[in-house]
């Protein structure tokens, strides 16, 4: 793998933890081993600094100093490098990765719908809520809180926002205990990487590390807690994103925040060898999709059937 | 812990009916320079419970907040100077918030406040 030749990336590469759905199987570090699933933390690793969250491939001349200049006016997301580290915090990795390229890739409807207030629930390293941040731009007088049920998770993630300069709330709680009051109907984006990997029930919520993958039956025992509360939190003109396993059966779960009035596509599909991962993207039905240039919404049957379709590439 | 985020907290223990707002027990205080955006307070304002937020700050020792308030002061430089530290520079670095309800202490670590609830409290 060329990017192996790069000693920095290297380094950034032989820290990666492995993803979720290996978390359960494997518990030796990984190494820089060129296997398929680094791929994409390789690319991230690579383009993390690039402006405007252009897909720009590296000129590979070696240089270091776009990875340490900590307020460049190029920086669009965090940096790998930049992030907080501990041992029991789930590090940035293939699903982080896609979380942040599906904001990126929506960015100008992020900016179009001038958010007042940006949560996310989950926040582990603080790599995504530091992104959408950081591509936000400052200018917009946005408020961005983040939470994880791990008190050093949130420590990890209030490093991690100020090595790279950027405000925000980050509070221990369980989903969004605690906020639900205050922040009812006035959430405008709302992001959240669940812990979705299928396992026994007790291990859903455990201490530790273990609280960021485990996601009890199918993977779903929390996404379904926040799904029932998604339509408290949001604004009218809210946009939920959601990352999710093909485990997870996305299908079902576009259907059953159909039910609740929200529309629905995936902004972002990428396989490992490991894992399937969706980003999906919920508004409410009755507010137009800037980013699909007035066309209908695309509807969740359809969208079920495409990811069935997806499904064959596991 | 910022004034701001004390005003997004409530206690929502099963049986509590508002929660809000917590009262604040300080161990100690830490001031930090935040950029000064006139934007993001204009854009905050209408979502703050300004009765709350005064009180909290006058428990912490910030005296010069308003007790009253009208949108038209979101264009007096000065009140937005002394807005802009009470509500983003001075934060709680340890301590407590407490239900107004209960007197269920939730506590302040390092800047951050645990809302995480007791399995009988849910």
């Amino acid at each position: 793998m060329a990017d192996c030749r790069r000693p920095d990336l290297m380094r950034t590469l032989s820290s990666m933890p492995h993803r979720k759905s290996l978390q359960r199987q494997i518990s030796s570090p990984p190494l820089c081993s060129g296997e398929k699933g680094n791929v994409f933390s390789a690319w991230h690793a690579q383009v993390d600094n690039k402006g405007d969250g252009e897909l720009q491939t590296d000129d590979d001349d070696g240089s270091l100093g776009h990875y340490a200049v900590v307020d460049s006016p190029r920086r669009r997301i965090a940096s790998v490098r930049l992030v907080a580290r501990h041992p029991e915090v789930y590090e940035p990795c293939d699903d982080s990765f896609a979380l942040v390229d599906a904001l990126l890739a929506d960015k100008v409807n992020l900016l179009e719908r001038q958010p007042s207030l940006c949560l996310e629930v989950g926040c582990g390293s603080g790599y995504v809520i530091t992104s959408l941040a950081l591509l936000m731009g400052g200018g917009h007088g946005t408020h961005y809180i983040a939470t994880d049920i791990s008190s050093a998770a949130a420590q990890v993630t209030c490093n991690t926002l100020a090595s790279h300069g950027v405000e925000a709330d980050v509070i221990v709680t369980n989903l969004v205990t605690g906020l639900e009051k205050r922040l009812a109907g006035s959430v405008d984006v709302l992001v959240f990487n669940p812990p979705y990997v299928p396992t026994p029930e007790d291990e859903v919520g455990a201490a530790g590390i273990t609280a960021s993958w485990a996601g009890g039956d199918r993977g779903r025992t929390v996404i379904d807690r926040m799904l029932a509360i998604v339509d408290l939190l949001m604004s009218s003109k809210g946009l939920f994103y959601l990352l999710t396993l093909t485990a997870n059966n996305p299908g079902e779960i576009c259907q059953i925040m159909k039910k609740k009035g929200f529309a629905s596509r995936i902004v972002i599909q990428r396989s490992t060898e490991e894992e399937s991962l969706h980003v999906l993207k919920f508004w409410r039905e009755d507010v137009k999709d800037l980013s699909e240039n007035g066309s209908p919404a695309t509807l969740s049957n359809s969208l079920s059937a495409k990811i069935s379709r997806l499904a064959f590439w596991r | 812990m910022r004034l701001l985020t004390h005003n997004m907290l409530s206690c929502n223990i099963k049986g509590v009916t508002k929660g809000f707002p917590l009262s604040i027990e300080v161990q100690r205080l830490d001031t930090k320079d935040a950029d000064f955006n006139p934007d993001f307070l204009r854009n905050i304002f209408p979502k703050l419970e300004w009765k709350a937020f005064h009180d909290a700050a006058v428990s912490i020792g910030l005296n010069d907040i308003p007790e009253q308030v009208d949108p038209t002061m979101l264009e007096d430089h000065e009140f937005l100077q002394k807005f802009h530290h009470a509500l983003l520079e001075v934060h709680l670095e340890e301590g407590a918030l407490i239900c107004p309800e209960t007197g269920r202490r939730f506590p302040v670590t390092k800047g951050v406040p645990n809302m995480l609830l007791h399995e009988d409290e849910v």
